[in-house]
């Protein structure tokens, strides 16, 4: 049943968001980190339908790619490190945890905008889900942007390459997909073990919490 | 028509038995996961023939609304309980009031309850009041949201209607309804005052909102108030069950009661799961927990607006 | 028809005279009160028999001198007209009772009529110049009656922003019309029906009425006068203004919008609903921070307006779209909201206007246990704070979900900015409905439950009969309209078939009454079902438990956990019960801060809390510009002191730039 199909595929990307605004949503590091190896299981199960509904057992590898290494291997990489660091506490957002979800509200509407009218001659398949996957991208910046601490950063780059991992799977016919996506994993380790092992501290906010310990009583 | 009549009243006496069983089953389930032997399945019962025949202590300054507020409160959430398909889909009354005014019929007890808990004058009704509308004021918009997105894709606001089209092969699997699904889970822990929203069995002011409320009713005033509040959660999770799981419900009547009834005992025991696994929430993270179902209320609305297939 | 209409604003106006001269003597008050009561009946019951009947006019002699002055009584000012009427009747009838307390009764009572004559022109105006002349009349008796306690603080100041707004407002429309009346200067609206302005006249033209008509009607962000304006009068004008004047601004929007104009752009629709919604959640924003009970109403009535703003955005929409059903269907709604804000905002300025006779107090926190002092005044303030909070089966619940039913009805139009404006809409909508259910709680509960905070409140009685008529009226309306909609619906669907071309299906005909906007498949509505089903299971309820449970009460002091407190300073007052909301919307929208200062221990001074709140529309649109004028004004008060010399140079230059403007014209 083809439109059984294009349900499913729909409901594993709008899943992605789901999990993406989870992640906006969060302000505890190890919340995040699960919240991490949820999108990437995701991932990988929308990752593995499409390799089922387009017959290309290629992205069978990328979805095993995304399962084992973003989301077992990475954060409990992030977790290890995050323990050693000592810095497993809460998030500090640069705005309240209102107007993130807001602004990712109004990233969703935005990306549907201008994805669903470009894709107007494309299968009605990939058309959303290659709009859905725009907004787990922008999404994925946001958390870039609205959170100090690195480790929150790098996770919001993790989330933004499953939305593009996302996106090529959707594609049909797109080359070098699994290619593609064993080089970004490569290239992401080597940041996240840079960043942590050479401690390039002085790149981002903080890395450290403990300098912003302050006292968690009435706020505002 | 009589009937139509008789499936109604039937609807209507079955909401009103079977709710403090639910309630019971919770505490019981709750209990067991603490590894307590807990309260017998039907002390409900036993605490509201207790409360029933017991003397009402009022305040001296108590007015009219205060003693009139129970059985207004539980008035309003036996009509707008009668209005949902549970047993059976095309109930006679169900044309009476959608999913909106079912919402807003809830939305009048809340309000006479907030009110009765101002009316004695002291600080612990305040408090109760003031939290309970302010999680009011995000519970109840992120409910209409999902109403809306529910209706955009049954085609009707009518439950009756909605039960009969997600029962049908039409409707599919669509983001939306997941969106809504989960954003209805989230607006229901917060209306009938679960953890980990509130904590019904507290009884610390830190932690209080509906308790803080009906804090000076007595007898059978606060039978009254308790069978009402069984008779919400009721409500809601046979709200969720018709919309969500509507298997059974055009099969006849009694195989779509058995189902109702499995349906309650299941989401009884997962609610008493939930309340056990997560711990409640400090009072100013509850807006951040509703705001984000209403956000994804509104992303189940927008998505429907923008395309068709979602 | 029009004959009887021009016979009561003839009416108003000699009794207006007659407040002049009679203001002072004993039974003056009674006598204008008593006759504008009859003359806002007549007109009442005149608009009412318009409706279904056609269109009946007259030209009269003043005016301008080769025009004369038109004037004409169709479906839509014949609904706009039964506004009126019940609004100033209901208003005279309160002031029957309140007005005895005036202490000075020759500043109110020649205005009080001068206004209702203005208020019901508008409604019946044909051409632009009767418009904006009665336009102008309602202001200028406004703000007379805003300046009549003008001893009071803050008064002047509000009368001066509400004569600055109202000009403002006055102008916008001048250039409206303007617009409209185009090259050929023909002011007549039908003349500016049959002509087609081309599409940037015509939007520009739009967008001036908007702002013209919405500055009046309270739309954010020109809505800053009328927090300041409403409370300042004596409460039945403010009911007046509130109910009534706004509502007289939404006819001009909708007669310029829908009538003049012809078919509206797409975008059209998209700007007034994204108006009504960010008014409609700012308004009630803005109400739940505040404490003076006037004022609150005063910004609610801002957020109703959006609400009526929204289903008129949809309608716009609808409009442009070509779909007449659903225009029909989001016009009714947003004119049955008009004549349900009208009665519901009426009966709670009544209301407080009853509080402040009996306790000189209009600040909540000096309130409280005044259901037990002023019981039927209570019971009509809880009937009006329920059905503004769109509680079933009362008449706010309706029209509430009638613009619901609208928003639900076309989710796939084909314009994108529709297509995202409707469902944040849906979602403002739904959002201001909670918070003015919290914020109407939190009136209710302050000023009338609880214990009295002040001996002002300890001491009040219950108000004379006229008052009290004029609440119980209102609230029975309230109700009625709530269990009998289809009966407001049919009435208003001549309305809606001369602005859009279609009507909503007929209701009366329906079994048990009930509404059936769109079709029986799709959603029904019955109130009366709702309310009979509520009230027979609350007294069932009742008899069963009182005959078979126990009946016994004993009176007892409060339990409060065993910690009893004597003191009614404890209870929670406004700021108090507003305060979550106030952290979770207020630091956001208004960056609401609260500083608690805390004594050292041993030290026996207070603890202090104080919170601050900024007004974001004025601080960032309203303080500028007035700064900005206040600079330019003393940079151009230096022509105050220049030599003889520099004045003839002034006129001279101005001699030689004429003439080079001349020159370069030629």
């Amino acid at each position: 049943m083809p439109h059984l199909d294009f349900d499913i595929a729909h409901m594993l990307a709008g899943m992605l968001v789901l999990a993406s605004f989870m992640m906006l949503y969060q302000d505890r590091l190890y919340a995040l980190l699960r919240v991490l190896a949820l999108h990437a299981f995701v991932l990988a199960c929308a990752v593995a339908w499409q390799a089922r509904i387009q017959d290309a057992p290629g992205l069978y590898v990328t979805a095993v790619i995304a399962l084992g290494f973003k989301a077992i291997l990475a954060p409990w990489a992030l977790h290890r490190i995050v323990v050693r660091l000592g810095i497993h506490r809460e998030i500090e957002t640069v705005v309240g945890i209102g107007v993130t979800m807001l602004a990712g509200m109004f990233l969703v509407a935005l990306s549907l905008k201008v994805m669903l009218p470009v894709t107007a001659h494309a299968e009605p398949v990939a058309r959303e889900d290659i709009a859905l996957a725009l907004s787990v991208v922008l999404i994925g910046l946001l958390v870039m942007v609205t959170r100090r601490n690195a480790v929150s950063q790098v996770v919001g780059f993790l989330s933004l390459e499953n939305g593009v991992d996302l996106a090529a799977a959707g594609a049909q016919g797109m080359p070098l997909v699994v290619e593609l996506s064993v080089a970004f994993s490569v290239l992401i380790a080597f940041i996240v073990t840079g960043i942590f092992l050479f401690r390039i501290r002085e790149r981002f906010d903080t890395v450290d919490l403990q300098a912003l310990d302050r006292f968690r009583g009435e706020r505002g | 028509m009589i009937a139509a009549l008789a499936i109604q009243g039937l609807q209507m006496a079955l909401v009103l038995l079977l709710a403090p069983l639910l309630t019971g089953l919770v505490r019981k389930v709750k209990a067991r996961l603490q590894r307590r032997r807990g309260p017998s399945l039907i002390q409900p019962y036993r605490d509201l023939r207790r409360l029933l025949g017991k003397e009402v202590v009022l305040a001296e300054n108590a007015s009219w609304l205060f003693r009139a507020a129970p059985y207004i409160i539980f008035a309003v959430t036996w009509v707008a309980a009668a209005l949902v398909p549970t047993f059976h889909s095309g109930l006679i009354f169900s044309w009476t009031g959608d999913l909106i005014a079912i919402t807003a019929l809830l939305g009048s007890a809340r309000f006479m309850l907030a009110l009765a808990g101002m009316d004695i004058g002291t600080s612990f009704g305040g408090i109760g009041a003031s939290r309970e509308m302010m999680i009011a004021s995000l519970a109840e918009p992120a409910m209409l949201m999902i109403a809306l997105s529910v209706a955009i894709i049954a085609g009707s606001t009518q439950l009756s209607t909605i039960a009969a089209y997600m029962a049908s092969s039409a409707v599919g699997l669509r983001v939306s309804l997941a969106l809504a699904l989960v954003a209805f889970v989230i607006v229901a822990l917060a209306e009938n005052a679960r953890i980990p929203v509130d904590n019904p069995a507290t009884h610390l002011e830190l932690t209080m909102v509906h308790e803080a409320m009906v804090l000076e009713y007595s007898g059978r005033h606060l039978a009254m108030i308790e069978l009402a509040a069984s008779l919400k959660l009721l409500l809601y999770l046979s709200v969720i069950a018709c919309i969500f799981v509507p298997a059974g419900l055009g099969h006849g009547y009694g195989i779509a009661l058995l189902g109702w009834l499995a349906k309650l005992a299941v989401a009884g025991l997962l609610l008493g799961i939930f309340e056990m696994s997560i711990a409640k929430m400090r009072v100013f993270r509850v807006p951040n927990f509703l705001g984000a179902a209403l956000m994804l209320g509104l992303l189940g609305v927008l998505l429907l607006f923008v395309s068709q297939g979602m | 028809m029009i004959d009887l209409v021009l016979a009561c604003i003839l009416a108003w106006l000699v009794l207006a005279l007659c407040g002049a001269a009679i203001a002072q003597t004993r039974r003056g008050t009674a006598l204008i009160y008593g006759c504008s009561l009859l003359v806002a009946l007549v007109l009442l019951v005149t608009g009412a028999a318009a409706i279904p009947a056609g269109v009946s006019r007259e030209t009269l002699p003043i005016g301008l001198p080769w025009t004369g002055g038109h004037v004409r009584l169709d479906a839509l000012s014949g609904f706009f007209l039964i506004v009126v009427g019940l609004g100033s009747a209901a208003s005279s009838l309160f002031a029957l009772g309140y007005g005895r307390h005036e202490l000075q009764p020759q500043r109110v009572l020649p205005f009080y009529p001068l206004f209702l004559a203005g208020l019901a022109l508008v409604v019946v105006a044909d051409d632009a110049f009767i418009f904006l002349f009665a336009w102008e009349l309602m202001s200028i008796a406004s703000w007379a009656l805003v300046l009549a306690h003008h001893r009071e603080s803050g008064n002047t100041h509000a009368a001066l922003v509400y004569l600055l707004m109202a000009s403002f407002s006055g102008l916008a429309l001048l250039l409206a019309f303007g617009l409209l009346a185009g090259g050929a200067g023909s002011y007549t609206f039908d003349a500016m029906r049959l002509a087609h302005p081309p599409p940037w006249v015509a939007a520009v033209a739009l967008i001036l009425a908007l702002i013209g008509a919405g500055s009046k009607a309270g739309i954010v962000p020109l809505h800053v006068w009328l927090p300041l304006a409403h409370p300042a009068a004596p409460s039945h004008v403010s009911a007046l203004m509130s109910g009534v004047m706004t509502k007289v601004a939404v006819y001009g929007f909708i007669r310029i919008a829908f009538d003049l104009l012809g078919v509206p752009d797409w975008w059209a629709g998209v700007l007034v609903l994204a108006l009504g919604g960010i008014t409609a959640l700012l308004g009630v924003l803005y109400a739940l921070m505040e404490h003076d009970l006037k004022r609150l109403l005063a910004y609610h009535t801002v957020e109703n307006i959006g609400i009526i703003f929204i289903g008129l955005g949809l309608a716009l929409a609808f409009d442009a779209d070509g779909l007449p059903a659903a225009a029909a269907l989001a016009i009714t709604a947003a004119l049955f909201h008009a004549f349900n804000h009208s009665v519901f905002k009426s009966l709670l300025f009544f209301g407080s206007g009853a509080v402040l006779t009996a306790t000189k107090e209009h600040d909540m926190e000096k309130l409280g246990g005044l259901i037990h002092r002023m019981p039927q005044t209570a019971f009509c303030f809880l009937v009006g704070c329920a059905a503004i909070s769109a509680l079933p089966p009362l008449n706010g619940f309706v029209s509430e979900w009638l613009t619901f039913q609208a928003i639900l009805l076309h989710p796939n139009l084909p314009q994108w900015g529709l297509k995202i404006a409707i469902p944040a809409d849906g979602a403002l909508l739904a959002l201001s409905a909670a918070l003015a259910a919290a914020c109407f709680v939190k009136a209710f509960g302050v000023s009338f439950l609880g214990r009295a905070r002040s001996p002002a409140a300890a001491q009040a009685r219950e108000v004379d009969h006229c008052s009290l008529a004029a609440m119980f009226g209102l609230g029975a309306i309230c109700l009625l309209a709530g269990i009998f909609p289809g009966v407001v619906i049919d009435a208003l669907a001549p309305v809606a078939q001369a602005l859009t071309g279609a009507h909503m299906p007929s209701q009366i005909g329906l079994d048990w009454l009930t509404l059936v906007p769109v079709a029986q498949s799709r959603s029904s509505y019955n109130g009366l079902l709702v309310f009979v089903f509520i009230a027979g299971s609350a007294s069932l309820m009742a008899w069963a438990i009182h005959r078979f449970a126990s009946h016994a009460v004993r009176r007892a002091p409060a339990w409060d956990c065993g910690f009893p407190d004597p003191s009614p300073m404890t209870q929670y007052t406004a700021g108090s019960f507003a305060q979550p909301i106030r952290r979770v919307f207020g630091t956001v929208v208004f960056s609401a801060h609260e500083k608690v200062t805390m004594p050292a221990p041993g030290d026996t001074a207070p603890a202090r809390m104080e919170k601050s709140i900024r007004d974001p529309v004025w601080a960032t649109l309203y303080a500028p510009i007035a700064g900005g004028v206040a600079r330019a004004a003393d940079l151009l008060n230096n022509l105050q002191f220049l030599t003889i010399r520099r004045y003839l140079g002034f006129v001279f230059a101005a001699l030689v730039l004429l003439l080079l403007a001349l020159a370069l014209w030629q």
